[in-house]
């Protein structure tokens, strides 16, 4: 296809790679409104809170009514029972009286009800949709952070085709990680050299460690030395020692190991 | 396949159907190039409908690139020469 359609697709895509650069972040704008999103819920949530508790209020006030009208009906049946009529005419008309407060509340209570579960299905919902955005706002933020990325290697092979570009970047790709193999093995045998890393063989030693075997081991010669140079002089070795050297230097140059030629 | 047509939207394309809209899109092209303005307005109307026939609106708000792209069914010839000249309409 050499239409128009392709060629227009083809303009808009380059032009969208060069405005990427330019164009605010919309991630931060995606973020922004997510939090925005979740203020709302917030605000849908508690509204469900308030219409629960009015509920719980209602109820409470529901259950007082109830008691009092047993209390009533329980007056007028003693009353009754003592043969005060009026009496329990009077209690039984203010239990009427709360009956009918009763039936009210019990309406209100009803209706309550249904806004309580109308809200929470809302909220439900708003949760479902805000989540569902969140995902949205990642996946979208990821391919933007692809293009960012997709933009940049493009102006790195500007001037080759796409599919040299590709091939391209496969082969800068592989001698990127060839060399940065190659540094790494590069860095660790200097820290292993120098001791700052362990060598799990345990073959090799820092650098004092070192200096330290080789001061031990040029010690451990300088005694030998003397002791044969003593054997020789027929004497104790520290008079071997001042013999040999005349200034009692010996101990601190290992090099004067010749010296027992001339002796 | 994702076809926009400017300033309408997305319609999702079969394959199938692209042979016959290719043909337009080749005719659009070359009255395009040879400014036969008559021309371009009717394959350009033709071309437009016969995607909007063959696919399905996307949704508004999805978010699926577009491969190809078509003017809006307002767009003159001159401003189609414009947009596929190396500057386009859009500058940058």
């Amino acid at each position: 296809m050499s239409g128009v359609m392709k060629r227009m697709g083809m303009i808009f895509r380059a032009k969208a790679n060069k405005a990427l650069d330019r164009a605010e972040d919309p991630r931060e704008t995606l973020d922004y409104s997510y939090q925005k999103q979740l203020e709302l819920l917030q605000k849908v949530r508690r509204g469900v809170a308030d219409v629960a508790t009015s509920r719980k209020r209602l109820e409470l006030q529901l259950n007082q009514l109830q008691q009092q009208s047993s209390k009533l009906e329980d007056q007028g049946r003693k009353a009754l029972a003592l043969g005060r009529e009026d009496l329990a005419r009077e209690a039984l008309s203010r239990r009427a009286a709360l009956q009918q407060q009763v039936t009210d509340l019990e309406t209100q209570h009803s209706t309550l009800q249904g806004e309580e579960e109308k809200l929470t299905l809302a909220a439900q919902r708003l949760q479902a949709k805000v989540d569902a955005f969140r995902t949205k706002k990642e996946t979208i933020k990821a391919t933007y952070t692809a293009a960012q990325a997709q933009t940049r290697i493009g102006e790195a092979f500007s001037g080759i085709s796409e599919e040299m570009g590709d091939v391209g970047l496969a082969i800068q790709r592989a001698e990127d990680k060839t060399q940065q193999l190659q540094a790494r093995a590069g860095a660790i045998d200097e820290l292993l050299a120098s001791g700052a890393l362990d060598d799990p063989s345990g073959m090799a030693k820092d650098d004092i460690a070192a200096e330290l075997d080789r001061l031990s081991g040029g010690t451990d010669v300088e005694l030998e030395l003397q002791r044969m140079k003593a054997e020789l002089a027929g004497g104790s070795p520290q008079q071997a020692i001042e013999g040999g050297t005349g200034q009692g230097q010996s101990q601190q140059q290992p090099q004067d190991t010749p010296r027992l030629d001339k002796q | 396949m994702i076809v926009r047509i400017m300033g309408e939207g997305q319609v999702k394309l079969e394959d199938a159907h692209l042979t016959e809209l290719n043909k337009l899109d080749d005719e659009l092209l070359a009255e395009m190039e040879n400014g036969d303005d008559a021309g371009f307005r009717a394959t350009l109307t033709a071309l437009l409908d016969a995607v909007r026939r063959f696919g399905t609106p996307l949704p508004d708000d999805a978010l699926e690139p577009s491969e190809l792209i078509l003017p809006s069914p307002e767009s003159t010839l001159e401003e189609v020469q414009e947009l596929l000249s190396d500057d386009g309409l859009i500058p940058g």
